[in-house]
C-alpha cells in the first residue's frame, strides 16, 4: 500500500508538470489552431537559462527564475512572429512541419550553446523528506506541486477577469467576431506563444531540480501530445486532468509493469493510451467535436 | 532537321491520347533517356565514395516516393515514417539472418509486412484526419521503435543486427557501384509504377481525397478504403528502402530508425515538392547531401575557427531546421516548382508575360 501510495504521489507530481506544459501547447491551439512540436525545446531553452544564471553568475533562484520565464516570453514573441506569422491560413501540414523545423533548430542551438551532459540544479528546496504516514515525500516534490497549483490559480484568474485574458477567450471562440469588436488577433497570437513559452520554461525548471537537465529534457514536448489529446485539444480543464491522469499512469507502470518487461515502458505507456483515445474518443475527454459543412 | 537547341514554348495537345502521355512531348522523353544513360554510366566514372552518397541518396529517394504517395498525394500526414523504414530493414534482417532465406525473397517480404503494418496503422485515418493524424502516426513511431527495441529474442535489442551484402549465385553486391546499379534498378521500377499509379483510376481517388475528402465522398470513393490503401502502397515502398538502406549499411538497430528520421523524409518530400514524382528525388538529393557540404564547409573554415567541428551536429539540426522553415515560407511547393519557374522562364523568353 505504501509503495502504492508512493507511486500515487510521484505520479500526480510529475502529471502536474505535464498538466502545465500541456497548458501551453493547449492555448497555442485553441487561439491559432498551431500543434507546437517545439514545445520541449522551449521547456529545455527556459530551464538552461536559468540554470546558467544560477551557475555561472551566481544569481539567487527567484531572480533568476524571473529572467528566464522574461526571456521565454520574449522567446516566444519573437519566434511567434518571425516563424509562425507567415502560417496563419495554410493548410495543417505546412503549420506542423514549420514547428518541427523550429524544433529542430531550436534543439541544434541548445546542443552548440549547452552541450549534451547532465548538469544538475544547485540545492534549493532544503532536503530533507517529509513524512506523511507511510509516504515520504521529497520537498522538491511539494514545492514542485505548490508552485504549479498557484500557476494554474492564476491563469484561471487570468482568464476569467483580465482584459487580455477575456480577449483570448473571444479569440479561442470566433476569430472573426473578435476581430470585430476591435481585438488584435496577432496580439492574442503573439501572447499565447509568450505564455506557451513561459509555462514550459516553469515545467522545465520544475524538473531540472527534480531529474537534473539534459537534452532528453525536451521528450516532455512530445509527451504533451498524448496529454493534450486526452484531454481534449481545446479544453484548458482537460489539459489540467489529462496530465494528472497520465502522470499517474506513467508513473504507476514505471512502477508495477517496467519490472515485468525490463524497462522502457513507462516512456512508452503515454502513447498506447494516446492510440487508444484517438480509436475511440478522439475529441478526448472535454474537447469540442469538430462537425464538417460542405 | 529541328533546331536541338530551340525549347518547346508550351503543349498543345490535340487529342486525349497526348494528354495522358507520361512524357507530353517526344523531346522529353528523349531527355529523361539521356539523363537515365548518363546515371547508369556515372558509377564507372567517379569514385566509390560518390557512388555510395549516390547509392545512399538513391534509397531516400524510394522512401520519400512512398512518403510522397501518402502524404503529398493523399494528404494524409504520417511522422512515423522512420519507424517504418525500421520494420522493413528488421524484417528483412530476421529472414536473412535468422530464417536463412535469400534477399530476393526477403526484400519483396519487407515490403509487404511494412505494408501490413502502415496499414494497420492507418485504420485510424477513417475517424481522424489532419492534426490528429499526424499524432496517431507518431504513437506509431514511438510503439513501433519500443516493440523492436523490446523484443530481444527476435530483434537484438539495442544492439541491433548484423545484415550480409545480397548476392546472385556467386556473385555478391559487395562493391559500391553493384550496390548503386541494384537501387538504380528499384528506384526506376518506383519512379514508373508512381508515375503511372497517378494516371489510374486509385491514383487519382488519392488525389481527390487530398483535395477534399467529403466532396471524393458525394463522387463515390470510397473514402477508408483509398486512405488504408494510401498507407499499404506508401508503406510497401518505405519498407523496400528500409530493407535496401539494411543491407547496404549492413547494420540495423533501434537508434536508425528514431523520429529524426521520420523529420529527416518529411522534410525531403517538403523540400523536394508535396505532390510531385520527380520532386521527391530531388528532395533527396538535397536532403542527403545537406550534412556532406555542410561537413566539408565545416572543415574548410576549421583554420579560422577550431572550434567549429565540436559543434557539427547541433549545427545540422540548425540548419535542417531553417531550411524546412524557409522552403515553406519561400517556395512551399520545393525545389520542382523552382525547376518548373525556371524552365517556364526560358520557355517564354525573352517574353515572360
Amino acid at each position: 500500500m505504501a509503495f502504492f501510495l508512493q507511486m500515487l504521489v510521484t505520479g500526480i507530481v510529475v502529471g502536474s508538470v505535464y498538466a502545465l506544459v500541456a497548458l501551453g501547447f493547449v492555448l497555442i491551439y485553441k487561439s491559432s489552431d498551431a500543434i507546437n512540436f517545439a514545445q520541449g525545446e522551449f521547456l529545455l531553452i527556459g530551464t538552461y537559462v536559468c540554470l546558467t544564471l544560477i551557475t555561472a553568475y551566481n544569481i539567487p533562484f527567484i531572480v533568476a527564475l524571473f529572467i528566464a520565464l522574461m526571456f521565454s516570453a520574449v522567446l516566444g514573441f519573437v519566434i511567434e512572429r518571425i516563424v509562425l506569422r507567415p502560417f496563419i491560413g495554410e493548410p495543417v501540414i505546412s503549420m506542423i512541419m514549420a514547428t518541427i523545423g523550429l524544433s529542430s533548430a531550436l534543439a541544434g542551438l541548445v546542443h552548440i550553446i549547452w552541450g549534451h551532459e547532465t548538469r544538475v540544479f544547485p540545492q534549493i528546496f532544503p532536503e530533507a523528506p517529509v513524512r506523511l504516514g507511510e509516504v515520504v515525500i521529497s520537498p522538491v516534490y511539494i514545492w514542485s506541486l505548490v508552485i504549479v497549483i498557484i500557476m494554474l490559480i492564476i491563469f484561471t484568474f487570468f482568464f476569467k477577469y483580465s482584459k487580455l485574458g477575456i480577449a483570448m477567450r473571444a479569440t479561442a471562440d470566433d476569430q472573426q467576431a473578435a476581430m470585430s469588436m476591435g481585438i488584435s488577433v496577432k496580439t492574442i497570437f503573439a501572447v499565447s506563444w509568450a505564455i506557451a513559452a513561459v509555462v514550459s520554461a516553469v515545467g522545465g525548471i520544475l524538473l531540472g531540480n527534480i531529474n537534473g537537465v539534459n537534452a532528453s529534457l525536451s521528450a516532455i514536448g512530445l509527451k504533451v501530445l498524448p496529454v493534450a489529446i486526452l484531454g481534449g485539444l481545446d479544453s484548458i480543464p482537460g489539459a489540467i486532468i489529462g496530465g494528472l491522469i497520465i502522470g499517474v499512469i506513467e508513473t504507476m507502470t514505471g512502477g508495477y509493469l517496467d519490472p515485468l518487461v525490463g524497462g522502457g515502458l513507462k516512456e512508452v505507456m503515454p502513447f498506447i493510451i494516446l492510440v487508444f483515445i484517438l480509436m475511440f474518443k478522439p475529441y478526448g475527454l472535454f474537447g469540442k467535436k469538430e462537425i464538417e459543412r460542405v | 532537321m529541328k533546331n536541338p537547341f530551340v525549347m518547346g514554348c508550351g503543349e498543345f495537345h490535340v487529342n486525349y491520347k497526348q494528354d495522358l502521355a507520361i512524357w507530353k512531348i517526344s523531346r522529353v522523353r528523349v531527355r529523361v533517356m539521356v539523363m537515365v544513360a548518363l546515371l547508369a554510366i556515372f558509377p564507372l566514372i567517379a569514385s566509390d565514395y560518390i557512388v555510395g552518397l549516390a547509392t545512399l541518396c538513391g534509397i531516400a529517394a524510394i522512401g520519400a516516393l512512398g512518403l510522397n504517395i501518402l502524404t503529398g498525394f493523399t494528404g494524409q500526414i504520417s511522422i512515423g515514417v522512420g519507424a517504418f523504414l525500421g520494420v522493413g530493414g528488421y524484417t528483412s534482417a530476421i529472414l536473412t539472418a535468422k530464417l536463412g532465406l535469400s534477399f530476393w525473397i526477403a526484400m519483396p517480404t519487407a515490403g509487404i509486412i511494412t505494408a501490413i503494418v502502415g496499414g494497420l496503422f492507418g485504420l485510424p485515418s477513417l475517424r481522424l484526419k489532419g492534426l490528429y493524424l499526424a499524432i496517431a502516426t507518431l504513437a506509431a513511431q514511438v510503439i513501433i521503435l519500443f516493440v523492436i527495441s523490446r523484443w530481444d529474442t527476435l530483434t537484438g535489442g539495442t544492439a541491433g543486427m548484423v545484415l550480409s551484402r545480397p548476392e546472385i549465385g556467386s556473385f555478391v553486391f559487395n562493391s559500391e557501384t553493384s550496390y548503386f546499379y541494384l537501387m538504380f534498378v528499384i528506384l526506376i521500377g518506383t519512379t514508373i509504377f508512381t508515375l503511372n499509379l497517378f494516371r489510374s483510376r486509385v491514383g487519382r481517388a488519392f488525389i481527390a481525397v487530398r483535395d477534399r475528402d467529403i466532396a471524393a465522398e458525394v463522387m463515390g470513393i470510397n473514402l477508408f478504403k483509398y486512405k488504408v490503401l494510401a498507407f499499404i502502397v506508401s508503406s510497401f515502398f518505405v519498407g523496400v528502402a528500409g530493407a535496401l538502406l539494411g543491407h547496404y549499411t549492413m547494420v540495423v538497430s533501434p537508434e536508425l530508425y528514431s523520429i529524426t528520421v521520420s523529420i529527416e523524409y518529411l522534410a525531403i518530400i517538403l523540400v523536394g515538392g508535396l505532390g510531385s514524382v520527380f520532386g521527391s528525388i530531388y528532395g533527396a538529393v538535397f536532403i542527403t547531401l545537406l550534412p556532406v557540404f555542410l561537413r566539408t564547409g565545416v572543415e574548410l573554415l576549421s583554420g579560422v575557427f577550431p572550434d567549429l567541428s565540436n559543434v557539427l551536429n547541433g549545427m545540422k539540426e540548425v540548419v535542417f531546421g531553417l531550411v524546412i522553415i524557409l522552403f515553406l515560407i519561400y517556395e512551399p511547393e520545393g525545389l520542382a516548382k523552382i525547376w518548373k519557374n525556371i524552365k517556364d522562364y526560358f520557355k517564354l523568353w525573352p517574353f515572360s508575360y
